[in-house]
């Protein structure tokens, strides 16, 4: 194959992959957009095979090595459960990194099978884009891994941090620059390695400061950086799928990035400095042993069935309680009896971009009664009940009116504006910012103690 | 004068980063996740450099650091193509509309 049809198949697979991005703007054409990902994908990989031509043991081995990784691919996807969705993603982007770091060192080894000089001479600009794309791969690789062990619970969520943290990381991301510098004058294998082994620190020292609750901006942002990487693989390669396909990945991530920062009223460097959850004097608040109204099932089921509309807030409380199956089977119950149901999604409800989204869809809920923050906040005002299950700091509307608090400015969903509200909660205890809700102790709010999934299935027993 | 074929990767980059942005803005909130694994699927096109790495030489040249590297390669990117569009799609089969809307 020539190397210029070869050209054109690469740019139709990064024009596929655009029209993949494009077809999620609805929910409708998004299944058409997978399909044109994975076309794409098949073009880019069948199109290679065929420009190398040579299918003797080498492609034997490639198939072995992809067929199994396949493999395992698809049964995690059938297997794994909706709620893991957090940990999947960051697993998947730290395959990513690795890969693409694994991708340079190839190329770094074996220069001539990629036109890129020999060992020893490889050409200055190819250089300079391997050990780019080797560094963020790597950066990607070792943080996405502590965000899983964070997401999955094997590693505390809390945020670790030391003194001098940020000097190191400083220091780190310095030598990094020094050592591209170093490697691209000398050319020397041991700068090439230094440069990776510095790269994996970073990684984990950028990560492990942050909470579990900053996960989502976290996700996105590794998100964004597996994108980077693929694109300084691409620049080396010479190869414009690869090349478009970084672009859009790593724009991507940047917009979920801001998008989940906007959603906390918080800076991105604040998420990265590591900023809530890290003060405990935070936590200190004023429990002066305020009265809370305490109900039951039954309180709640009265309530919410003479109410003529009810929006329900979920949070990631309902996430790890797994109770998006029971909600909806209340929302079921409460429209049989001629209630108006809603759900409000704030958009940084749960541990990444879209999480409530994808638990709500699993639940058969109907995506056109789920809505975001914007679309619904004006609603609560004229509805009769709010439920809230899981969620808290988001509708803490100590975000309006205490400029003090570490979550003022944090646009919050107006629960307090509904006729009564109910709180499903384990405690009383605060929310991730370490802001006491003082919703909690409102004439109108009720508050149901109990796990999510059990409160909810006894609410739907004393509906029926 | 010519101009090195550098800058033409970087336009097509520069370009794409434009269409990445815009395209991604008009993504819908609720598909978000989604989102974020069918950006991991495509990511995984690097497979095409792995590939090169892992087909290159012959067969006493297949097992070298580089071979093994761009083999490794394939494996984890192969995990990720599949583990990426097949998660998406089981997710995105999920998002229906209200069933009398039908």
């Amino acid at each position: 194959m020539s190397v210029n049809l070869l050209a054109i198949f690469y740019l139709i697979s990064g024009v596929l992959f655009i029209l993949a991005l494009r077809g999620l703007s609805s929910p409708e054409t998004s299944r058409r957009g997978n399909l044109f990902g994975m076309l794409g994908m098949a073009i880019a990989i069948t199109v290679t095979f065929l420009a190398i031509g040579n299918f003797s043991i080498g492609f034997v081995y490639v198939l072995i090595f992809f067929l199994v990784g396949g493999s395992i691919g698809a049964i995690i996807a059938y297997k794994i459960p909706m709620t893991a969705m957090p940990e999947l993603v960051a697993g998947f982007h730290s395959l990513v990194g690795l890969a693409a770091v694994f991708v340079a060192i190839s190329a770094f080894l074996n220069p001539q099978v990629f036109n890129l000089g020999s060992p020893g001479d490889i050409k200055l600009s190819s250089l300079i884009e391997m050990s780019i794309g080797a560094s963020i791969g790597a950066i990607t690789f070792s943080g996405s891994i502590i965000a899983f062990l964070k997401l999955r619970g094997i590693m505390s969520g809390a945020p670790i941090t030391f003194k001098g943290q940020h000097y190191i990381n400083l220091f780190l991301g310095l030598s990094i620059i020094v050592l591209i510098f170093y490697l691209c004058n000398t050319q020397s294998e041991s700068f090439f390695w230094r440069l990776i082994s510095i790269s994996f620190l970073l990684g984990l020292l950028l990560i492990i400061p942050i909470g579990g609750a900053d996960m989502p901006v976290v996700i996105s942002m590794l998100n964004s950086y597996s994108g980077w990487a693929a694109a300084g693989i691409g620049f080396t390669l010479e190869n414009t799928a690869l090349i478009i396909t970084g672009a859009l990945v790593g724009s991507s991530g940047a917009i979920l990035s801001y998008i989940m920062c906007k959603g906390m009223n918080r800076s991105f460097f604040n998420v990265i400095l590591g900023g809530f959850g890290s003060v405990n004097s935070l936590t200190v608040n004023n429990k002066d042993k305020k009265p809370v109204k305490n109900g039951n099932a039954e309180d709640a089921a009265y309530l919410m069935k003479n109410a003529s509309s009810v929006i329900i807030v979920p949070g990631y409380g309902m996430a790890v309680a797994q109770a998006q199956h029971a909600l909806k089977e209340m929302a079921d119950s409460l429209k049989k009896n001629g209630v108006k149901v809603s759900y409000a999604v704030h958009p940084v409800a749960g541990r990444m971009p879209g999480h409530m989204n994808v638990l709500l869809a699993e639940a058969n809920v109907p995506y056109d009664e789920v809505f975001e923050q914007e679309n619904i906040n004006n609603d609560f005002a004229s509805t009769d009940v709010a439920f809230v299950i899981g969620a808290n700091d988001v509708t803490n509307p100590v975000a309006k009116t205490d400029p003090k608090s570490p979550i003022y400015g944090m646009p919050i969903l107006d629960v307090e504006k509904s006729k009564s509200v109910l709180f499903v909660k384990r405690s009383l205890s605060p929310g991730y910012a370490g802001v006491d809700n003082e919703l909690f102790y409102r004439d109108n709010t009720l508050m149901l103690f109990a796990d999510a999934k059990k409160m909810t299935e006894e609410i739907v027993k004393n509906l029926n | 004068m010519e101009i090195d074929p550098f800058i033409f990767r970087l336009s097509i980059f520069v370009l794409a980063i434009f269409v990445g942005y815009y395209v991604v803005w008009s993504v819908t909130p609720s598909l978000h996740t989604p989102l974020m694994s069918v950006t991991n699927a495509i990511s995984s096109v690097i497979i095409v450099g792995a590939i090169i790495a892992g087909m290159s030489g012959d067969i006493k040249g297949i097992l070298n650091t580089s071979n093994i590297f761009g083999f490794l390669a394939i494996f984890l990117a192969a995990i990720n193509i599949f583990g990426g569009f097949l998660v998406t799609q089981r997710m995105l089969q999920m998002y229906k509309k209200k069933k009398k809307n039908k």
